[in-house]
Parts: C-alpha cells; sequence; structure tokens
C-alpha cells in the first residue's frame, strides 16, 4: 500500500486518462458508463486519500516525474488547498456519475453516449491536472485538454444552440488560454522557470527594471483565467454553454469548470506573485472588488429576468462567482476562507440544483419555468432538493450558502469595508426573487399541462440529487470537514503557520 | 536614430504584437466563423514566436554538448511550443468541425444570419 501511496498525486490523473482511452472503444454508453463510474470513484477515493494524508502531515506532497529534478523537471505538488479542490472536483465527479446514465440515454444520440463518457473522463482529467500540477506550462496543457472536451460535451447536446454556444465558448476559451499562455511566457522569459514554486521565489529577487514584464504577465494571467472562470463582464459564453449542454454535463461543469479556474487564480495570486506584487503593485484588488459586486448584482438581475431554468441558474452562477471573487479581492484570512469554502459550498449547491434540474427535464421534456406549475406535488422529492438548494443560494443560516457569506462578511468587516456587508446581503435578497419564481410556480399553481404526467425521477438520478441536497445542509451545520481545511489553506497562501 | 535601434533591435516582439493583435482584432471584428478562427489561429501563433524568438542566442548552437562550444541556444521554448502547435491543431480542427455542424443546423456560417434564425441568444 505504501509503494501505491507514492503514487498517489499521478495516479489522479492516470485513471481518468486512461479510463478515457478504454471508454472510447466501446461503442456501447452503458459499458462506457460502467467504466466511467468505476474511474470516477477510484478518482475520488484517491483525492480523499490525498486529502487525508496532507492534514494528517501538515507538509506537502511532492512528486516528481522521471528522473528530472525540480526545476527542470515537472512537479506534482499537492497541499492542503488542492487537496480540498481535488476532493471537491472529484465528488462531483463520481456524484454525477450515476444520474448520468438515465439521462444521457435520453439527452444524447444513441450512437454518441459511448463519446460522452470518454469526453467527460477527459474533462476530469484536464481538471485534475490543472489542481495538482505544480508547472506552469502542464497547467496550460491540462487547461486546453478540458477546454477541448468540455466543449466537444456542450455540443452533443441535441439542440442545434448547443453547437452554437459550444463555438463560442471555444473563441472565448481559446482566447483565455492563450492569455494564460502569454503570462506565463513572460514570466518565463523573466525568471527562467516554470516550477511555480521555483517562479515565486525567482520573482522575490528579480531586479526592478524587471517588473514592467512582470506586471504585464500578471495582467495577462489574471485576463485569461478570469475569461475561464466567467468574472463579470468576460461571463458571456456561459449561460449558453451551461443551458444547451446535455444536463450532466451542465451539472459536473457547474460543480466544476469554473471552480477550478477560481483554483488557479488564488493559486496564481497568493503563491506565485506573492501578497505585493498582486495587489500592491497594480489595483488588482480594487478592480476585481468592483466587478465582483457588478457580477453579484447585475447577473442576479439577469437571473431574475430569465425564463429558461438552466439559464437562469447559470447567470446565478455567474453571481456566486461574484462572491468568491469577492472573498479573494479582500485578501485576509476571513475573506480568503470564506472563498475557498464558498468555492466548496457553491459547487454542491449549484451541481445539486442542475442535477434536479435534469430530473425535471427528463421527466417534463421543458425547463420553462412556466412548465414548472404543479411540480411540488408530481415530484415533491425533487422539488424539495430544488428548494434547498434555492435557500442555499440565498444564503439561509442551516444551508452551505450562510456559512461563507458569513465569513465573506467577516472578511469585510475586518478590512472595515462595512458597505460591502450591505450589499451581500441586498445581493441575496436578489436571489430569494429569482428562487422564488420557481418555488411559487412549482407550488402555489395549478399544474400545467406539461407537468401533469410528471411522476418522480428514476432512483439512480434521485439518489444523486439527494446526496448534494443533504451535503448542502449537513455543511451549513457541521463547518468541521469544509471551514477547517478551508482555513488551513487560507493560511498557509497568506503566509502564516499552518 | 536611437528609437530606429531600439525598434530595429526588437524586431521580432514588433512582429509578434502585430500578429498578436491582428489576429484578435479578427475574432473580434468578423462575423463569419470560418474568419473568426483563422484569426484565433493567427493570435494563437503569435505566442508561438514570443516563445521561441527569446529562446535563440546570439553566437550559440544547437544545445548538444561538445568541448569545442561553450554558449548554447535554449532548446526549452521549442519543447513547449511543439506542445503547444498541437493544442493549436486540436482547436482549430474542432472549432472547424463545430463550424460543418452549425452550417448542417442553420444553412450559414455568418453570425448575424444565425441569430436573426434563432433570436437573440
Amino acid at each position: 500500500m505504501s509503494s501505491l501511496e507514492a503514487h498517489l498525486p499521478i495516479l489522479q490523473v492516470l485513471v481518468p486518462l486512461v479510463g478515457a482511452l478504454l471508454t472510447s472503444f466501446f461503442r456501447r454508453g452503458v459499458f462506457a458508463w460502467a467504466l466511467a463510474l468505476l474511474a470516477c470513484w477510484a478518482c475520488f477515493v484517491i483525492a480523499v486519500w490525498l486529502l487525508w494524508t496532507v492534514m494528517a502531515s501538515g507538509q506537502p506532497i511532492a512528486y516528481v516525474m522521471g528522473p528530472w529534478s525540480v526545476p527542470q523537471g515537472i512537479e506534482y505538488r499537492v497541499d492542503v488547498l488542492n487537496a480540498f479542490v481535488l476532493v471537491l472536483v472529484t465528488g462531483v465527479g463520481a456524484v454525477v456519475m450515476p444520474f448520468a446514465k438515465r439521462s444521457v440515454a435520453l439527452e444524447v444520440d444513441e450512437h454518441r453516449q459511448a463519446w460522452f463518457y470518454t469526453m467527460y473522463l477527459l474533462c476530469l482529467a484536464g481538471l485534475l491536472g490543472i489542481t495538482v500540477s505544480g508547472d506552469a506550462f502542464n497547467i496550460f496543457v491540462f487547461l486546453e485538454i478540458s477546454s477541448l472536451s468540455t466543449y466537444v460535451l456542450i455540443a452533443l447536446g441535441r439542440h442545434r444552440r448547443g453547437v452554437l454556444a459550444s463555438y463560442q465558448y471555444l473563441i472565448v476559451g481559446t482566447m483565455g488560454a492563450t492569455f494564460y499562455v502569454i503570462g506565463v511566457g513572460l514570466l518565463y522569459l523573466v525568471t527562467g522557470s516554470l516550477n511555480l514554486a521555483d517562479i515565486a521565489s525567482r520573482l522575490g529577487e528579480a531586479p526592478v527594471e524587471f517588473l514592467r514584464p512582470i506586471h504585464a504577465a500578471l495582467a495577462f494571467l489574471i485576463v485569461g483565467i478570469c475569461l475561464k472562470l466567467a468574472l463579470f463582464p468576460l461571463h458571456v459564453w456561459l449561460p449558453n454553454a451551461y443551458a444547451y449542454a446535455p444536463s450532466a454535463a451542465t451539472a459536473f461543469l457547474a460543480g466544476t469548470a469554473t471552480k477550478v479556474a477560481v483554483y488557479l487564480l488564488i493559486r496564481i495570486f497568493f503563491s506565485v506573485f506573492g501578497f505585493s506584487i498582486s495587489f500592491e503593485a497594480l489595483p488588482v484588488a480594487d478592480v476585481l472588488m468592483v466587478l465582483s459586486v457588478a457580477a453579484m448584482f447585475l447577473a442576479s438581475l439577469s437571473a431574475v429576468f430569465e425564463n429558461h431554468g438552466k439559464r437562469m441558474l447559470a447567470y446565478s452562477s455567474v453571481a456566486q462567482i461574484g462572491y468568491i471573487t469577492l472573498g479573494i479581492s479582500l485578501a485576509n484570512q476571513a475573506g480568503l476562507t470564506g472563498s475557498i469554502v464558498h468555492l466548496f459550498n457553491h459547487a454542491i449547491t449549484k451541481a445539486g440544483l442542475f442535477l434536479a434540474l435534469g430530473a425535471v427535464f427528463y421527466r417534463i421534456g421543458s425547463l420553462r419555468i412556466s412548465d414548472f406549475a404543479g411540480l411540488g406535488r408530481k415530484m415533491p422529492l425533487t422539488m424539495a432538493t430544488f428548494v434547498v438548494g434555492g435557500l442555499s443560494l440565498i444564503g439561509v443560516p442551516g444551508t452551505a450558502g450562510f456559512i461563507s457569506k458569513w465569513y465573506l462578511a467577516l472578511g469585510a468587516l475586518e478590512r472595515g469595508y462595512w458597505p460591502l456587508l450591505f450589499l451581500i446581503v441586498i445581493s441575496s435578497v436578489i436571489a430569494i426573487v429569482y428562487v422564488g419564481r420557481v418555488v411559487e410556480a412549482a407550488y402555489f399553481r395549478e399544474t400545467s399541462s406539461r407537468a401533469a404526467e410528471a411522476r418522480e425521477q428514476p432512483l439512480s438520478m434521485l439518489v444523486p440529487t439527494l446526496v448534494l441536497a443533504a451535503a448542502t445542509i449537513y455543511f451549513g451545520i457541521d463547518t468541521r470537514a469544509s471551514v477547517d481545511v478551508a482555513a488551513t489553506a487560507a493560511r498557509m497562501l497568506l503566509g502564516g503557520p499552518q | 536614430m536611437i528609437v530606429l535601434e531600439e525598434l530595429v533591435a526588437r524586431y521580432n516582439y514588433l512582429i509578434t504584437i502585430f500578429l498578436m493583435v491582428s489576429g484578435l482584432y479578427i475574432v473580434i471584428a468578423h462575423g463569419n466563423m470560418i474568419k473568426k478562427l483563422v484569426g484565433l489561429a493567427l493570435f494563437q501563433t503569435s505566442v508561438y514566436l514570443l516563445y521561441i524568438a527569446p529562446g535563440k542566442i546570439i553566437g550559440g548552437t544547437a544545445p548538444i554538448v561538445d568541448p569545442a562550444y561553450s554558449v548554447y541556444s535554449n532548446p526549452l521554448p521549442h519543447v513547449l511550443i511543439l506542445t503547444a502547435i498541437v493544442v493549436g491543431v486540436a482547436t482549430l480542427a474542432l472549432g472547424l468541425a463545430l463550424v460543418v455542424r452549425i452550417h448542417e443546423a442553420y444553412g450559414t456560417i455568418e453570425e448575424d444570419e444565425i441569430f436573426s434564425k434563432d433570436g437573440e441568444i
């Protein structure tokens, strides 16, 4: 077992990568699904094992490829922060997989179903690679692996707009990745290194005349990554991409893809450039804070006026990402803790909500909110999970969303930005409106013609939805697993003792 | 004159920036989906130049250890860009495949015509 444990960081990426290769040999969706299910849960076990090891030892795990020593070779480095993100990504990936079987069978053409699972695993491999790798260029390659497979996942839906949304995301996503590469290239020209930790130490001793390319590199990296994480106003690709992808893909992407990009942003800010370059030399924190607040309000308002259920939740995602980047811009212990916790809490909340919508689409074949009328009586458990998720989006005490907003508010107060406190509360009130529209339709209106025939979703889809809803409540009450790990990670990022 | 000399000494960066900006401009300004992809490819290609040009060291030879030489060019940018080229080819291929599917579904690849067929999306 100990020899296996030494190779966990690389297995984390290899298992889904090899799984993707194997699933591509199947023509029948069911076999590919079984293999993908196995690979996803194996990944989850590996990620939990990694987090456990890192938390127990308090030391990051460094894994070096081949006979090349750091900084020449590619290093995989697992510390508390990325072990936490690994658990999140693999957890969402594993929980969505049982749901995917029936949902994909309905929403994807039969001869393409096996490819869906190939792309799903490939995307998982890419996202895990970004998270686990300690090499800037390696991260770019994994970024493109995950992006390319995401474009295919979005285009697999039956609606012709899915292909269009996929094309638009491809243009924006490639621009984002290229900006990232330009940033990495400038850093490489200045430091001569691609290893993140090595870049960080060399930046510390960089002479003054190199400051300009360093600042340019930071700007390119921020814009590139913010395109991927859909920071307002770079979010235009996201609503359509989420709306027309197959339901299982939407739930998976909403819970993982933007979150990994947020992780990368945190890593670049705090581990590579360090606090002084990131936040003192350039007005990064101010810009990020303004854009975050704009996202919280404008994207929430867009969600209020949206009649398509998935697009509504997609706009809500843009707003929630605003909360996460708000915590980053505060750059103090409480704010960063809130940011990392919200990354986790929002991922499980939003994945659960998208699963509930996927189940609704499975039964009534529509996602217009007016067609939701009466679903509260026809699909009581599904809509109950939707209500739980909605409460967490609003930030009601007892749900996961409350915990993260609490820490964000603490962080804002610690900085003395008390107006932010009101902005957080007011933007949460807007969430009541858009969640309320669905709840009102589902519980208080006459049953619509589409909903009349609906029944509760099948068990294989219901269990994942319930698991995520239960997790939303659990992490709103018992915060030992989420907040403690996030606080440890925030302490590490801000340079304090672990 | 000093400005001119500075420019000539850094002409590789000028070409890089020119390619970068024109590629980005094509992506934003053109409504034709193939032309957008051409612009995107141009934009990506400019980055290859950004990496490779500084790897060349004047008077340096290929990095094969030999007692007769002491100055070597940096081979790492080439390796990185080989990877980036593969990524670029894959992106372009996928983008063109999507355009084929869009043409099948909508009968056109002009963005404004597609939006008028589907309403604002």
